[in-house]
């Protein structure tokens, strides 16, 4: 195998002065990568990502975090595509200084490896008007509760989009959380101002010529609430609203598409069915490799059973039926 | 639309039928700022963008929106400003 010339290190270890995933002493690239500290190709250089839930990073935490970044890293820090700021050029003989100052202002490295990951999430419905979930909360609570956890096959992505938009692409994580909302007309109270049929941008309501007012197509509802937020007579109605569960995606070489298994969650169901999915993962990864949760559920009996096994955490939420994860392949044609 | 918006005529009338989002909303507010808590207001757009999107940042500011009449390809709102 050629080598690459642009690696600088040879060595295949390093000393540290902190604990990484509860090693101290001479540790290797994977060990540091799985505690968030990633090698770089310069020599000596890794990059530190930090612990950003929903890419939310209070201010009070953020003049520390640059302070450490200017005296640590290189001239910038990136900021990851899920999320997270990292800070590139951290020599590894700095690692207990940059973590024990991190902790100054409570901000925590994060993990990589196998096993559930630094929840994304949308700007939140608290000023994103199309908003109907809120992420940002969901975000801060699952981080809390799961991250880092799991003794898993592979990672374990979750992410929340707060409508349908899917900003946080819920279709492509191992399991995601997408807000919506199922409308229902007041027909007592509608004015017949056919505002409903041009806000909704699918077709699922159109206006009656001879009435005035809106038909509803539920098969083309994307329940985004725009019809609900239009009316100008409030006749339209949110009837519930809850997350689309979408389970089996991943990006990368192989993307995989996640199905919606169950809609309209309450929020209140979410640990719930985090904590069904993990304990299956868990058990039925063991001993198949690296395979993410979705790979394993492309054979058809397995899907079958990982349905059942689930059902109980979604319960009247689950959809009949739903399709399964499968491969989205974006390099290779047919 | 109901009678009692057709019995009352606006205060103040705002043709925004030349403008697109989101100056539609920009002008519609500063037309509310021209009239009294209680007071109605006509808007009238053409825009389908505002048509959509103006009755919720409406409702989002408090406003309500008592009648919509449709005239060809205008839009017109009926918009009672928030009493506080």
């Amino acid at each position: 195998m050629p080598v690459d010339r642009f690696i600088e290190d040879e060595k295949p270890r390093v000393k540290v002065d902190v604990a990484v995933e509860g090693k101290t002493g001479e540790l290797d690239f994977t060990t540091l990568k799985t505690g968030g500290i990633i090698k770089q190709r310069q020599r000596d250089k890794f990059t530190v990502r930090l612990k950003c839930p929903g890419g939310r990073v209070p201010l009070s935490k953020l003049p520390k975090i640059a302070e450490v970044a200017a005296r640590y890293g290189g001239d910038y820090v990136h900021i990851s595509f899920r999320q997270s700021i990292e800070i590139p050029y951290v020599d590894y003989r700095d690692f207990g200084k940059v973590r024990a100052e991190l902790a100054e202002v409570g901000q925590e490295i994060a993990s990589c490896g196998p096993r559930v990951r630094v929840p994304t999430a949308c700007s939140g419905c608290e000023y994103n008007p199309n908003g109907l979930m809120d992420t940002q909360a969901a975000a801060q609570r699952i981080c809390a509760r799961f991250f880092g956890t799991g003794k898993l096959a592979h990672k374990f992505k979750i992410s929340f989009s707060g409508c349908p938009i899917d900003c946080a692409r819920t279709n492509e994580m191992d399991l995601g959380f997408q807000g919506a909302v199922k409308p229902r007309l007041n027909d007592a109270t509608c004015i017949a101002c056919g505002i409903c049929a041009h806000a909704c941008l699918e077709g699922a309501v159109e206006t009656d010529p001879a009435t005035g007012k809106p038909v509803y197509h539920p098969e083309k509802c994307l329940y985004c609430g725009d019809c609900v937020r239009a009316c100008p007579s409030e006749s339209w109605q949110a009837e519930k609203t809850g997350w689309m569960v979408r389970i089996g995606g991943r990006h990368g070489r192989h993307p995989m598409h996640a199905p919606v298994v169950a809609e309209f969650l309450p929020d209140a169901q979410v640990e719930g069915v985090i904590e069904a999915v993990l304990a299956w993962y868990e058990e039925n990864g063991q001993g198949a490799g690296r395979k993410r949760i979705g790979q394993l559920l492309l054979d058809p009996p397995t899907w079958q059973r990982f349905l059942a096994h689930l059902r109980p955490a979604l319960g009247e939420c689950a959809i009949e039926n739903p399709p399964q994860p499968r491969r989205n392949e974006i390099h290779f044609r047919g | 639309m109901p009678d009692e918006a057709q019995a009352e005529a606006p205060v103040r009338c705002a043709d925004l039928t030349g403008d697109v989002c989101p100056m539609t909303f920009v002008k519609a507010k500063l037309h509310l700022e021209q009239v009294g808590p209680g007071q109605l207001l006509e808007i009238i757009i053409k825009d389908l963008e505002a048509a959509r999107d103006l009755p919720r940042s409406i409702k989002d500011e408090g406003h309500r929106i008592e009648a919509v009449r449709q005239d060809g390809g205008l839009y017109h709102f009926f918009v009672r400003k928030s009493p506080t």
